[in-house]
């Protein structure tokens, strides 16, 4: 299967375990649901990363979430990639 | 349009909104129309935290604050949703090999 256009790649990954980069420092890896061309998102089984830096070190720390079935709006959405070997 | 078809079947339902400024509110769908602006009644919100929404009961939030929507899984038929996915993308490919 080709990808003709670049939601294709989407389609492709339905069902399938997909890595999400947002806006705010945030990641999402989960189970895609559904998606449509404003790259609003369907995700299930999702495990969202937060990274933020530790306010008098600057250190880099990251806290973890889970969220078993999540709606993300597509204007956070940054990329999305395949999530299986990540 | 499917996004505005899919959150219709979830009027009457529970649901949780996480807004752009980490604000979160639990509430029931009222309605929502196609830019997914939402209605909520009966919210919950940690109003130690956020105090200005003590005498809020029922809101009206306009779709672009909004970051995530938390659903309960028992109200979504997630191979419906995969499908009507699939229709989507196969309806927009159609509408741009007829020049529309």
């Amino acid at each position: 299967m080709t990808v003709a256009e670049p939601l294709d790649l989407l389609k492709q990954n339905l069902d399938e375990k997909i890595f999400v980069k947002l806006s705010g420092y945030r990641e999402m890896v989960g189970k895609l649901h559904g998606y449509d061309s404003h790259c609003n998102i369907v995700l299930g089984d999702a495990v969202e990363t937060i990274y933020s830096l530790t306010e008098e070190e600057g250190k880099l720390t990251s806290e973890q979430k889970n969220h078993t079935l999540v709606f993300i709006r597509g204007d956070s959405v940054i990329l999305v990639t395949d999530g299986e070997n990540l | 349009m499917l996004f505005f078809s899919f959150f219709k079947t979830l009027v009457d339902q529970e649901i949780t909104v996480e807004l752009k400024n980490d604000i979160q509110i639990v509430g029931t769908l009222l309605s929502v129309d196609q830019y997914l602006n939402l209605k909520l009644d009966n919210i919950q919100v940690d109003t130690e935290k956020y105090p200005q929404f003590l005498a809020l009961k029922s809101i009206f939030l306009r779709g672009t604050n909004i970051r995530y929507i938390h659903l309960n899984p028992s109200t979504v038929d997630t191979n419906l949703l995969q499908d009507a996915s699939r229709r989507e993308a196969m309806a927009s490919a159609g509408e741009k090999i007829a020049g529309r």
